[in-house]
């Protein structure tokens, strides 16, 4: 059963009642909250992930709820919880599916020890996986929402988990994050992207989410092994222009930007090793995704 | 009394041979309850310890799995932390006694199996603070309460002083010069601490409580903290103690004479009573009776054994009872670290300080 075949109704019921158990990628999570922006949010963004009964172990145990206090009649508030805990600070209500999306990554990267987890979009073609490590505002989700729009498979927006044995990549396919201007790039590079209404002063700024493609839901259970990793860098009006990049340099990307590469100690030094040795590495710069889409489709051809 | 239903992780500490037949939605609630309560590596670690860590399912297994890398690389962190403080502390001679988690793993002890740390917690002669901060403040260490009422609190009524943090590695360091505040109604005579203190196999210059004191500073730490999000934690430290120091001949008879010497019969009394009630901790009886000591009248005791046993709950569906029992804990904590009029004087910048957090 995926979350499109619950009627609006069992999908709020099941969402205010024992909570909706919501499978994406190796995580089953049970998601909480009577609030209609949750149900909303989940119904457009996770229309094709598998929904399980309650008989399985679910990993991550989360609720959006506001707090109890007098100021929800005034300037009402959300809170993520997790386990009953509350690792962040209330944000205003209009925030609850970001801060819902903000704490499965949350869960992700504090629990998922058996992944070395990079900061890192990566997509998929022809088995073959690039990944674009990247801080906030590099343009990572924006090239990465480019891609998927254009043929590639969707493995993960934000967390790349690497597994720890095989150093493939273990698929997470969860919306597309899209922050102030890149929500309009977007929308116009890909008209049938499925986006939910941007919701204004985050600490990130305008937040819009993109619904994953179907087919990267589906072949979630897919490995990639990696074979590009590319640092992006958007600066508005540059032309699309690919530098190589050492492997040294790239291995210190990875590492700076790995959730736990210290909890890994040397299996996360000879696993990152491995995954550069086996990539081409390359700096990015780019400024518009309309001519920037060729420049991967032609890596891949020619691999 | 009423005894309040063991949960799956207190079960889990008590006999950690049957978790291979718990169903899977017990096993949920098993990883949600020793998650919270910092005490999924310790579970972990005693069942791959036991063997038996291939015979949970895959699902929950994983979760154990990820908390044990997570407890090994902590583990190999702090030995790596103490290795640099004892290097930065060497030129001053002063006898560097660790406490708590790290000496527990230095000493090669059970209860730093599968333990979560925060900082590293060393004690010092009162006496030579000065000389300790400054050699830290020259190897990198820098203060992190810079308010002046922060700095002047820890100095003048704290027993440590305010924390350090090591301005490349970020590490925590607290230095102590006594294991209660200046100002707590108990006085354990930290020179008496010091004097007894053992060396540490393999290491010259670092060293640890002997194991009564070690005992008797887990179960201070216990029973007057004001934290008291990590109790079972505690509690399993004390209990993994117990059980090991239970093998040297003399433990259990200097224990209880050594809680009357130090001045802390009380927390000695709580600890065994809690220990022996939830987690199954074998103390002798007449151990028990002479911690009888101790024993608090028992009206407050029967508030305590409600207190406690509430806060040691880890039911991830927290009540208004248990948040009520945690803040009760906070109010006791400080009124036994501090007389009256400071004790109010010092909650009231506290709560002053959190409205202009949110004005802010």
């Amino acid at each position: 059963m995926i979350v499109a075949d619950l009627s609006p109704q069992e999908l709020l019921r099941r969402l205010g009642g024992a909570g909706l158990r919501l499978r994406t990628g190796p995580v089953l999570n049970r998601i909480q909250s009577r609030l209609p922006k949750i149900a909303h949010g989940v119904a457009l963004h996770y229309a094709d992930h598998a929904v399980e009964d309650s008989a399985g172990f679910a990993d991550f145990h989360v609720r959006v709820a506001p707090p109890r206090s007098l100021r929800r009649w005034m300037n009402p508030q959300v809170h993520f919880q997790f386990d009953g805990a509350r690792p962040f600070l209330p944000l205003p209500a209009d925030q609850a599916f970001p801060i819902l999306e903000w704490g499965l990554n949350w869960c992700v990267s504090s629990h998922c020890h058996q992944y070395l987890i990079v900061h890192a979009a990566s997509v998929e073609k022809s088995g073959l996986a690039l990944l674009l490590p990247g801080p906030p505002g590099s343009g990572k989700s924006t090239l990465c929402a480019g891609l998927v729009s254009r043929g590639w498979r969707l493995l993960s927006d934000e967390l790349t988990l690497l597994d720890l044995g095989t150093g493939r990549v273990v698929p997470l396919p969860r919306p597309v994050s899209l922050k102030n201007a890149s929500i309009d790039a977007i929308r116009r590079f890909s008209p049938g992207a499925v986006l939910s209404p941007p919701v204004h002063d985050t600490v990130k700024g305008s937040v819009a989410h993109m619904k994953p493609p179907t087919e990267s839901v589906h072949r979630a259970t897919e490995t990639a092994r990696p074979r590009w990793i590319v640092l992006p860098r958007y600066e508005c009006g540059a032309a699309p222009r690919l530098a190589p990049l050492s492997r040294a340099r790239a291995f210190m990307h990875l590492a700076d930007h790995a959730f736990n590469y210290d909890v890994h100690g040397r299996r996360g030094f000879e696993l990152l090793a491995q995954v550069v040795a086996g990539s081409d590495c390359f700096d990015f710069q780019y400024g518009a995704l309309e001519d920037t889409i060729a420049v991967f489709d032609d890596a891949a051809r020619r691999v | 009394m009423s005894f309040v239903r063991p949960d799956p992780v207190v079960l889990a500490l008590r006999d950690p041979a049957a978790m291979p037949g718990l169903s899977l939605p017990q096993w949920e609630t098993l990883v949600r309850q020793a998650r919270r309560t910092s005490l999924l590596p310790r579970v972990a670690l005693t069942l791959d310890n036991l063997g038996l860590l291939q015979q949970v399912p895959p699902a929950p297994r994983i979760h154990l799995e990820a908390a044990r890398t997570l407890a090994q690389a902590q583990a190999e962190a702090v030995r790596r932390e103490v290795a640099f403080i004892d290097r930065a502390l060497a030129a001053t001679g002063v006898p560097v006694v660790l406490l708590k988690g790290a000496a527990y793993l230095v000493a090669g002890l059970s209860a730093a199996r599968g333990r979560m740390f925060s900082d590293i917690d060393i004690l010092v002669p009162q006496g030579a603070l000065a000389n300790v901060e400054a050699t830290l403040l020259l190897h990198g260490w820098h203060t992190i309460k810079t308010t002046a009422y922060d700095q002047r609190y820890y100095r003048r009524w704290m027993h440590e002083l305010p924390p350090l943090r090591h301005i490349s590695r970020q590490t925590v360091l607290d230095v102590h010069h006594a294991i209660l505040p200046i100002t707590a109604r108990l006085k354990p005579d930290s020179a008496k601490l010091l004097a007894a203190s053992r060396p540490v196999a393999g290491e010259p210059r670092l060293r640890v409580l002997a194991p009564v004191d070690m005992v008797l500073h887990s179960a201070t730490h216990l029973f007057c903290n004001e934290d008291v999000g990590n109790s079972l934690r505690d509690l399993a430290d004390l209990d993994s103690l117990l059980r090991e120091f239970a093998s040297e001949e003399s433990f259990w008879p200097r224990l209880t004479v050594r809680a009357g010497e130090l001045d802390l019969t009380r927390p000695l009394y709580y600890a065994l009573r809690y220990a022996v009630r939830l987690l199954d901790t074998p103390v002798p009886d007449r151990v028990l009776g002479a911690a009888e000591i101790g024993r608090p009248p028992t009206l407050v005791r029967g508030l305590m054994d409600a207190l406690f046993l509430r806060t040691l709950q880890p039911n991830p569906a927290s009540n208004g009872v248990a948040s009520l029992a945690r803040g009760s804990l906070y109010v006791r904590a400080h009124w036994l670290r501090m007389p009256p009029l400071l004790l109010a004087q010092h909650l009231a910048v506290k709560a002053l300080r959190r409205e202009e957090q949110k004005a802010g």
